[in-house]
């Protein structure tokens, strides 16, 4: 029973503290395995792994995991909406506010400046998914070309084309055509 | 009651079917969200981004949270936060139950690159897209090199750089180079 009270306090701690995305809420995790014994070091990074490699945004997927190794079911269900209830009330309240201030002409002039830097913090988030994709950093090359994942980029040249062709077509199927494509030609 | 499903439905899905951070989440937002349902615009998806970076939680639940709220208030947030979240918890239970060594499965692995490549096709056509509606003169251009080349080689928090780019934002607007409208 404690152990629930914890896990609420914990989590809500995490999603109240952990600005900007799923990865900074591991440093919080960290600290409950050193701080609760409820898991360890190695288990926490077995349950990284699973959650990059699974649907789902990541924060959630790891609160999820956590609580479920804690305390089963129930306990990934509280972990999960701990977490994400401080976002729904901060974000309501300034959800809010920003309604009747979003015509404001300094409010707009901010929001000017600050839409650019948010397409460069997407293309920041998305190159390293880039470089792992489509080059191999950790092999030991003779030559340059060797650098170059030839399958993913051919695959990646394919899949352009397609979504030139079919524009409308929902970004699910593209998804499931290259998981598919993945295992029949072992990416 | 209609839009409450509504909300539920399409924010399962794009949970289902989003893999990697909030940002990742992209190409299912301009689908369900800004094409089909017409809950916001690409303009607001960037505000709601921006802002969601600045705020506690993570970004996946902040835009869910923004998007819900706009259409049924408070128990719309929930709503949509619900719906993000409830496939990541039916995977990961189950997962946890059954497959211990899911990550290290080569199928797992093998379909994950595959997956990755279609991540790579969908987030060109939306960074493409938003390139054109946000970046489009020299003023925004500086602040999108800015910016990326700050989060690219420091560990200068994006918290810091949303404020600097405000400022940017007002100080550009003042002397004429960046129009807002």
């Amino acid at each position: 029973m404690t152990d629930l009270l914890h896990i609420i306090i914990e989590f809500f701690k995490t999603g109240l503290f952990a600005v900007g995305g799923g990865l900074a809420t591991i440093p919080f995790l960290t600290e409950m395995a050193e701080k609760y014994g409820w898991f360890t070091i190695e288990q926490l990074s077995t349950m990284i792994a699973v959650s990059e490699s699974t649907p789902g945004p990541i924060g959630i997927n790891m609160s999820t995991y956590v609580g479920f190794t804690i305390h089963g079911v129930l306990g990934a269900i509280l972990a999960t909406l701990s977490l994400v209830a401080p976002s729904i009330i901060v974000i309501s309240i300034v959800a809010n506010y920003f309604q009747k201030f979003k015509d404001n002409k300094l409010v707009k002039k901010v929001f000017a400046g600050i839409k650019p830097a948010v397409v460069a913090f997407i293309v920041a988030a998305v190159l390293s998914l880039f470089t792992k994709t489509l080059l191999h950093l950790d092999v030991e090359a003779t030559s340059v070309l060797e650098y170059f994942n030839f399958k993913t980029i051919l695959i990646l040249i394919a899949l352009l084309l397609l979504n030139k062709k079919f524009p409308k077509v929902h970004p699910i199927l593209y998804i499931v055509i290259a998981a598919v494509c993945g295992v029949v030609f072992k990416l | 009651m209609k839009t409450l499903i509504d909300l539920f439905v399409a924010w399962f899905k794009m949970g289902l079917f989003t893999f990697g951070g909030g940002y990742a989440m992209l190409p299912m937002i301009q689908k369900e969200v800004i094409e089909k349902h017409h809950w916001a615009t690409e303009e607001e998806i960037m505000d709601y981004y921006a802002i969601g970076q600045c705020t506690p939680g993570i970004i996946a639940v902040n835009t869910a949270t923004f998007v819900g709220y706009y259409q049924k208030g408070f128990i719309g947030g929930v709503v949509a936060t619900l719906g993000v979240v409830s496939p990541s918890f039916i995977i990961i239970s189950l997962i946890a139950t059954l497959i211990s060594n899911f990550s290290e499965l080569a199928v797992v692995q093998h379909a994950l690159m595959g997956i990755n490549v279609a991540v790579c096709m969908l987030m060109i056509n939306s960074i493409k897209t938003l390139w054109k509606k946000n970046v489009k003169n020299i003023a925004s251009f500086c602040i999108f090199a800015l910016a990326l080349a700050l989060s690219i080689l420091t560990d200068v928090s994006t918290v810091w750089l949303v404020i600097l780019s405000g400022v940017l934002g007002v100080v550009l607007s003042k002397v004429g180079y960046l129009k807002h409208d």
